[in-house]
């Protein structure tokens, strides 16, 4: 069985810093390739080595096979970890792992190619037996519109190629759909390189609800689920495990097929089934599996005590799980806020930048995921988040204190953040109620706008 | 945000390149930068290393001096650097040999495609700093060149 010694991390900011942390903890080296801007980031100075790829934009760096690919083997590592975003769900860096004997952390190129692509995504959760929203893909606006007579509005645009909710478009009504496919299409085929869209039923009133897969090939076990029900523009803002108030039969049904569809395609690493759960009727439709680490890890990790980034390694080294599915228990309960570098009081504009103090202390439940310290620099071209802040507490209520708490206590300044944004969600009724769907924050936002 | 970065410099080189001016000085708070067009007089070309001490103006003294100064010529992509078109063949360039920008000094090889390097500036090799057939990564240096 093939232990990893080196390990090439192709990412950035706080992933690239949290592979490296677990790493260190079981004894592998770690081999960094970063892009011109990235040279004095955290993650260069921490890693065994650094190298840089390319330039600053992620098309010549960070997106290049060819340069990650070169610059393992040149660097004698044996294993590529590709975190989150970036390459981490691209067949072809997965088939070029294979190619020249590198092994690839995350699933094989057949379980990339069978997720990777809504359409066939769907067509595996439809033979798993797994519940679908109503859609199907268009290529013209006349098949756009009669689709959207089937389906009646409101429409979700989504991008065949896509995932992140890039190149997702809502339309409320049939003026707007051609317009909106439109944008759509040139929008995803900017960023995938492939303009395919899907058309499927917009299911208003929905909450976000994710299964943690953890599979050896053989075993195929769940962490519990996550709940990201609270996002902006389909970006996750917030997320908690477990999902609150979900009824335990409905419960059991998701994490079943989330473990279903796993088994249906074979799948071999750590991924996530996501669900739209509609908890009024009892129902739930596959949305997507995510073949790669989540940004979200976190809050798993906390309730279950799993490192599941070292699970990971040892599974893509070829070990079977050490765990059945009653190993895993949860305890208490976990929420991450997403910082990011943005400014909440203009249409939250990207507040890239230098970061003059950065100040994230020991509290009791808090765990801090980032790569920001005083003097970094948050770079024009990349995304926007910065810091993970996940508390963990013997109950909900005790970690939204504990947040409060932290969104009080940590310092990031230099940048503008969405902090205020985290504390006034912390703060809020229908919040701490728990359980709200993906309309909440839209919601919310318009509140603090009317709220003087 | 401040500082230049490098595709500043490059669109600002061009703008030099493409006036009538031999030679532009930009201060920004910490920085200074000097640019003088080539042919121009002055002592030195813009280099990431100015050296450390005062050069002796330039005497039309022969054989140029081969000790490794001069601009050092990054590698344009990470990959594996090649001095020669193939396994056994003669190097593009030597110490002491003449490049102009087009001069192809070398291939950088990224997954089995072969990328051309050119030297991108005028003057004598001073020094070949990257092995043959090793990885070099995004800015290594390739080469040293003593411009005109």
């Amino acid at each position: 069985m093939p232990r990893i010694a080196r390990i090439f991390i192709a990412n950035r900011g706080e992933i690239a810093v949290r592979v490296i942390r677990t790493a260190r903890a079981i004894g592998i080296e770690t081999v960094l390739g970063v892009s011109e801007a990235d040279r004095d980031s955290l993650g260069a100075r921490l890693a065994d080595r650094a190298v840089c790829l390319g330039p600053a934009p992620a098309s010549q760096s960070y997106l290049s096979v060819g340069a990650v690919i070169e610059a393992a083997k040149g660097m004698g590592c044996d294993a590529i970890h590709p975190g989150y975003g970036f390459l981490s769900e691209n067949r072809d860096l997965a088939q070029a792992c294979a190619d020249v004997g590198l092994i690839f952390i995350g699933p094989s190129p057949d379980n990339l190619a069978a997720v990777g692509d809504k359409l066939t995504a769907r067509g595996h959760a439809r033979d798993a037996g797994v519940p679908l929203v109503p859609g199907a893909t268009v290529a013209t606006t006349e098949e756009a519109m009669r689709l959207a007579d089937e389906l009646g509005f409101p429409l979700l645009i989504k991008a065949v190629a896509g995932g992140g909710g890039r190149g997702m478009k809502r339309v409320d009504h049939a003026g707007e759909l051609a317009s909106q496919l439109d944008l759509a299409m040139s929008e995803a085929a900017a960023a995938f390189g492939d303009a395919r869209v899907y058309i499927e039923r917009l299911v208003t009133s929905g909450r976000h609800i994710e299964v943690q897969i953890l599979s050896d090939g053989m075993q195929v076990l769940h962490a519990g689920e996550r709940d990201c029900s609270i996002q902006r523009r389909y970006q996750k803002v917030v997320e908690e495990a477990p999902a609150p108030h979900l009824p335990d039969t409905l419960r059991a049904a998701i994490l079943e097929a989330g473990c279903a569809f796993a088994r249906h395609i074979g799948y071999r690493s750590l991924g996530t089934v996501e669900f739209l759960v509609d908890v009024a009727r009892e129902e739930f439709y596959f949305l997507e599996m995510n073949a790669r680490v989540q940004v979200e890890h976190p809050v798993t990790e906390e309730v279950t005590g799993l490192d599941l980034i070292a699970l990971q390694i040892a599974i893509a080294e070829g070990q079977p799980l050490a765990l059945s599915q009653d190993d895993i228990g949860l305890v208490g309960h976990a929420i991450e806020c997403r910082l990011n570098a943005e400014d909440i009081g203009n249409n939250f504009m990207p507040s890239p930048g230098r970061v003059s103090d950065a100040w994230f202390p020991s509290l009791p439940g808090l765990r801090v995921d980032t790569h920001m310290q005083p003097g970094a620099m948050i770079p024009p071209h990349y995304d926007s988040m910065i810091a993970k802040l996940i508390t963990h507490g013997a109950t909900r209520a005790e970690a939204i204190a504990r947040m409060r708490d932290a969104l009080r206590v940590i310092r990031l300044e230099g940048v503008r953040t969405n902090a205020p944004l985290h504390a006034a969600i912390m703060e809020d009724a229908a919040f701490v109620a728990g359980g709200v769907d993906t309309t909440y924050l839209p919601d919310l936002l318009t509140r603090m706008d009317t709220t003087p | 945000m401040s500082g230049l970065t490098r595709e500043d410099i490059d669109y600002i080189l061009r703008l030099v390149d493409g006036s009538d001016f031999e030679e532009l000085t930009l201060e920004m708070g910490d920085l200074k930068l000097e640019l003088r067009k080539a042919g121009a007089p002055a002592p030195l070309a813009p280099s990431a290393e100015p050296a450390s001490t005062p050069r002796p103006a330039p005497a039309p003294a022969t054989p140029p001096e081969l000790t490794g100064e001069g601009l050092e010529v990054p590698a344009p992509l990470l990959g594996i650097f090649y001095h020669a078109p193939k396994p056994g063949a003669p190097p593009f360039v030597t110490v002491g040999d003449r490049v102009g920008p087009d001069s192809v000094i070398g291939i950088i090889e990224v997954m089995k495609l072969m990328n051309q390097v050119t030297a991108g500036v005028t003057g004598l090799v001073t020094e070949i700093v990257a092995p043959n057939g090793e990885m070099v990564e995004h800015g290594q240096t390739l080469i040293r060149v003593k411009p005109d």
